[in-house]
């Protein structure tokens, strides 16, 4: 699967918010790699850090107060914070595409979608065949009647539609990697549906690396190769999805899979991680999971904080993983075992 | 429907609402009426679970507002335990409003956010059910209790201090605030963290146990559905498509529509994934 080096090659990165005289640290040495052709999930709750971490790749955050305190992005093998700014506006442009959950809000009203979809061309300095172009995207999208479509508004279009304009939007350039933060969040589930088949046919058709963020493990079982699972601003576990779902080591991403309600999950029996997730600022000492973790060894766990250790194909960030009580640490095959 | 001696606690029969739609012929146009509810039948026994499925547009959502008296309906009934509910005044009208009770999927925008969630507990006691302050507050306590937050840890708390599981606590709280018989929850988990999901849900399944309420469940998700749900109909474009037993639908949809949805629904299972040629 994996062909030479890597796409997107993010090493330690840290992110910090600035609070007055201090910082806020939301995303803590967190590293990760996608190669072209494949599917890396980010999956995390709410607050862990996994859209931070988007921003960051791009190093365009929605707050002047935030800033990568720490590590490198390497794009293509080129460390992004290199870059002067020009070179670094033409290489985030055409290089790296992304979409968002909502749309709507990305999307001028007043303009008809197909000169915003031609939008980024221009602004890269192509002024031909410009229309050839948007009609061939909205091709590629699969929505019929192109030529109908580009002169559309964005209100008369349905959700489903205007994500794959915006997805259309962030493939003009031909770039090579697509970020999806929460792509399908706000849609229907049949939509949703429609919108993560064209993302995997268009990462085969296209060779595109894609970076998926969201919170939902059923979507990355679904539709990606590897995923990292993060929690409270760290990557906790991360592996191919086929061990990862099999055979989940670090407890969270363990509790994480049993809380999906399944076809057989009924009300008295339903599974939740006890507790909630810690916010940023109020992030425990030692393994950040340990006040909700079931099989915490005091004096280890609440002191000292794991490193992330490789084990086979993945890595995980438990100092107990490995051990047998690991393997199941919420007791749940005992449990439902006779 | 079987015709049993004592009536549904809530019944609607042949529920419709139209909404007018602009057309596009101009200002003398006769209007358009869009049937958003399209002829909707459903019966909820006491105790039972009825869950509402359906994507958006379904029109699940304006049902739910016109059996909690929200909405008006343009055709048809409702009756609460027997009475047409569009008829009453007075003493029934208050027990129907006090009976029949709802939980937002936002409660944090339903609570006021200057007051504390004691506060906001304490209101329907002594709107509802005329409780002296006192009292009141004993209950308050006991409420908090019930749902899972601690009294003396959270009474005098505000809304934003709260996470987005313990604001939905408060708002069951408040919805049991005033002994409700039926509690009509939209959406209440779809806005959580999955970790702390199901402890919603578990809440609702032990207050549903306990106090012998009905619920009526709004939703999108049909793994909510087969968690909770005795009964289950599915809403497509204002229509009912299909309903029945939970088990039996979910198992063995008939409907077109119905089979659809399942299949659009992810699975945490990678084996699944269409395999790329």
């Amino acid at each position: 699967m994996s062909k030479g080096e890597p796409l997107l090659d993010v090493r330690g990165l840290s992110v910090d918010i600035r609070q007055g005289a201090t910082a806020l640290r939301v995303v803590n040495e967190l590293s990760l790699t996608v190669r072209r052709g494949e599917a890396v999930g980010l999956v995390g709750e709410s607050g862990s850090g996994k859209s931070m971490t988007a921003f960051a790749v791009m190093n365009l955050f929605p707050s002047p107060l935030a800033r990568v305190a720490a590590g490198q992005v390497l794009l293509e093998g080129r460390d992004l914070a290199q870059m002067a700014p020009a070179e670094l506006r033409a290489t985030r442009g055409a290089r790296v595409g992304m979409v968002f959950q909502d749309p709507t809000s990305y999307l001028d009203p007043l303009m008809p979608v197909g000169r915003q979809i031609a939008e980024p061309l221009r602004a890269h300095g192509r002024t031909e065949g410009l229309e050839a172009r948007v009609l061939e995207l909205l091709d590629l999208m699969e929505l019929p009647n192109a030529a109908r479509v580009a002169r559309q508004y964005p209100h008369e279009l349905s959700g489903g539609m205007r994500q794959r304009i915006l997805i259309a939007t962030a493939l003009a350039m031909q770039p090579a990697l697509l970020i999806a933060d929460e792509p399908t969040t706000a849609l229907d589930v049949t939509v949703q549906a429609g919108i993560l088949k064209l993302l995997m046919r268009l990462r085969r058709e296209l060779d595109l690396g894609v970076l998926l963020i969201t919170h939902d493990l059923a979507v990355v079982a679904e539709t990606c190769q590897r995923v990292n699972v993060m929690y409270a601003g760290q990557v906790v576990e991360s592996n191919e999805v086929g061990p990862l779902f099999a055979a989940p080591r670090h407890p969270y991403t363990q509790g994480l899979l049993a809380s999906i309600l399944s076809p057989h999950s009924r009300a008295h029996s339903l599974f939740s991680i006890p507790g909630s997730v810690p916010i940023a600022g109020q992030w425990p000492g030692g393994c950040r999971f340990h006040p909700r973790c079931p099989i915490i060894r005091a004096g280890l766990c609440d002191t000292s904080a794991p490193a992330l250790q490789a084990r086979g194909s993945g890595a995980d960030r438990c100092h107990l993983s490995g051990e047998p009580m690991a393997a199941d640490a919420w007791r749940r095959n005992e449990a439902t075992s006779p | 429907m079987n015709a049993a001696a004592t009536p549904p606690l809530l019944e609607a029969r042949d529920l419709s609402r139209l909404f007018p739609v602009r057309s596009s012929g101009g200002l003398f146009r006769a209007r358009q009426m869009q049937r958003a509810v399209d002829r909707v039948s459903l019966s909820i026994r006491a105790g039972e679970v009825l869950a509402l499925v359906g994507e958006s547009g379904s029109g699940k959502t304006t049902l739910g507002r016109m059996l909690l008296g929200l909405t008006a309906p343009s055709e048809g009934v409702i009756l609460y335990k027997g009475m047409d509910i569009a008829a009453q005044s007075g003493e029934a009208a208050r027990n129907f409003r006090r009976e029949v009770q709802v939980v937002f999927q936002d409660t944090g925008g339903s609570l006021n956010p200057r007051r504390t969630i004691g506060q906001s507990v304490a209101l329907p006691l002594t709107y509802h059910r005329g409780l002296e302050r006192g009292a009141a507050s004993a209950e308050v306590d006991a409420l908090l209790d019930q749902v899972g937050l601690p009294p003396a840890h959270f009474r005098h708390r505000l809304p934003h201090e709260l996470s987005g599981g313990q604001r939905q606590r408060v708002g069951i709280a408040r919805a049991l605030a005033s002994n409700p018989a039926l509690i009509i929850a939209d959406e209440p988990v779809s806005a959580l963290d999955v970790s702390v999901r199901a402890q919603i849900l578990r809440l609702m399944f032990d207050l549903q146990r306990e106090r012998r309420l009905s619920y009526l469940f709004i939703t999108h998700d049909l793994g909510v559905v087969r968690a909770m749900a005795d009964r289950v109909m599915v809403m497509h474009q204002g229509r009912v498509v299909e309903s029945g037993d939970a088990d039996a639908v979910l198992n063995a949809p008939r409907d077109a529509y119905t089979q659809r949805l399942l299949a659009a629904t992810p699975v945490p299972d990678p084996s699944r994934q269409r395999n790329p040629h």
